[in-house]
């Protein structure tokens, strides 16, 4: 081969030039899956399965927003022996009392603008402006 | 050709005729469906079913202004709406107001002491036949079914205020401004409003469900001038009440067929 100890070293510099992202990203922290945080309370059980809830969550609460408010079937779900009083902030925020560390985790790691606060209290306006009884 | 003349007349006027009374018989057949239409009377409930609806027993009410208050605070506290100074930006669900605002179409000359110096509770009528309803372009406002409420889904009001210029009551309110701040307490399990969504009240669909009387109901219930039931039937307290009692309603000449009552 001629010119070996030029082709070879420039070859080997290609390739980690090529490679770059891949390897970069093996030691960067620069993007990191979201870690999301489980229930506070220590509750193990959701209406469903971690997956299809990671999969679904939004389509089953629309479904839910449908029935509880345009068909006004507003019944509780029972799951696991567990009545959950189905809505955002009577059920999913019960149990999943951090807005910051469980929804927003995720939804800002994908870039998903969620319009659910606008009208809904998060955990954290619900309890600071709890009415005194 | 005489004979002809004659045959070609005949046949002539035959078709004259046949054209002439066609659109009639067209006409004859039309008249049913119109006329079932306006069968359906005036005042008469259209529809079947359990409908709500509320009766307010003003003689209760007279001269306890603190209950009315009590009423309107319980309403608004439950369903987290704020407190806004000015007729332009205030939210209301249910509020008090003078005779002749309440009952336009009733107010007199010479009405009695009470009924000039008293203020009247008022609230989302629950129509039978909302114009809301009719004018919404998105269904945001629809009649539940089951209940007969006429019911707003947030999710899908575009905030163009058709409902408020097509309500007769002044029910609906508009949230010019983010309504969350403006709370001082909240009720948790229940959302609030986003700034261009109209809100009015919705009969406590939320509490009854859970087997709770709606919080105006329950509010007055020292003085019991508040029942609420199902109009559609019979034995319900509210329809004893309405069968012995003289009731008025709302501006009931423009056919919008309330469901709140009074007894004044």
């Amino acid at each position: 081969m001629y010119n070996k100890g030029t082709i070879i070293p420039g070859l080997v510099i290609f390739v980690l030039l090529v490679t770059f992202p891949i390897w970069f990203n093996a030691f960067s922290t620069a993007s990191t899956v979201p870690k999301i945080e489980l229930p506070p309370g220590g509750e193990k059980e959701c209406v469903a399965s971690a997956t299809e809830m990671r999969a679904k969550h939004m389509v089953l609460l629309n479904e839910w927003r449908d029935d509880v408010l345009r068909s006004g079937n507003k019944t509780a779900v029972t799951v696991g022996g567990k009545e959950y009083r189905r809505g955002l902030q009577t059920a999913c925020m019960q149990c999943h009392t951090n807005k910051d560390k469980f929804c927003d985790s995720c939804h800002t790691y994908t870039s998903v603008n969620v319009y659910c606060w606008d009208c809904h209290l998060t955990p954290d306006v619900a309890a600071a402006k709890k009415e005194k009884h | 050709m005489d004979k002809q003349r004659r045959t070609f007349l005949k046949l002539a006027g035959a078709t004259a005729l046949a054209g002439l009374s066609a659109p009639v018989v067209v006409n004859l057949n039309a008249t049913p469906a119109m006329a079932s239409a306006a069968a359906a009377g005036h005042g008469e409930e259209k529809r079947q079913g359990m409908r709500l609806g509320l009766l307010i027993d003003m003689r209760k009410l007279y001269g306890r202004t603190d209950l009315l208050d009590k009423a309107t605070e319980a309403c608004h506290r439950v369903h987290n709406v704020p407190k806004i100074e000015g007729k332009k930006s205030e939210i209301k669900w249910i509020w008090k107001t003078a005779y002749a605002n309440a009952f336009i179409d009733q107010s007199v000359n010479h009405a009695s002491k009470t009924t000039r110096e008293s203020e009247f509770l008022v609230l989302c009528n629950h129509c039978d036949e909302p114009p809301c309803v009719r004018v919404c372009p998105t269904k945001a406002t629809f009649v539940e079914k089951k209940t007969g409420i006429v019911a707003m889904d947030y999710h899908r009001c575009i905030g163009c205020r058709f409902c408020m210029m097509g309500c007769p009551y002044g029910a609906r309110s508009f949230n010019w401004m983010d309504p969350q701040p403006l709370l001082k307490s909240v009720n948790p399990d229940f959302p609030a409003r986003m700034r261009g969504v109209v809100e009015k009240c919705n009969f406590c669909g939320e509490r009854l469900a859970l087997g709770k009387e709606p919080a105006c109901v329950e509010a007055v219930k020292e003085v019991g001038a508040i029942i609420f039931g199902d109009l559609n039937d019979p034995n319900s307290e509210i329809s004893k009440v309405l069968d012995r009692e003289h009731t008025i309603q709302r501006n009931a000449a423009l056919g919008t067929k309330p469901s709140v009552f009074y007894i004044v």
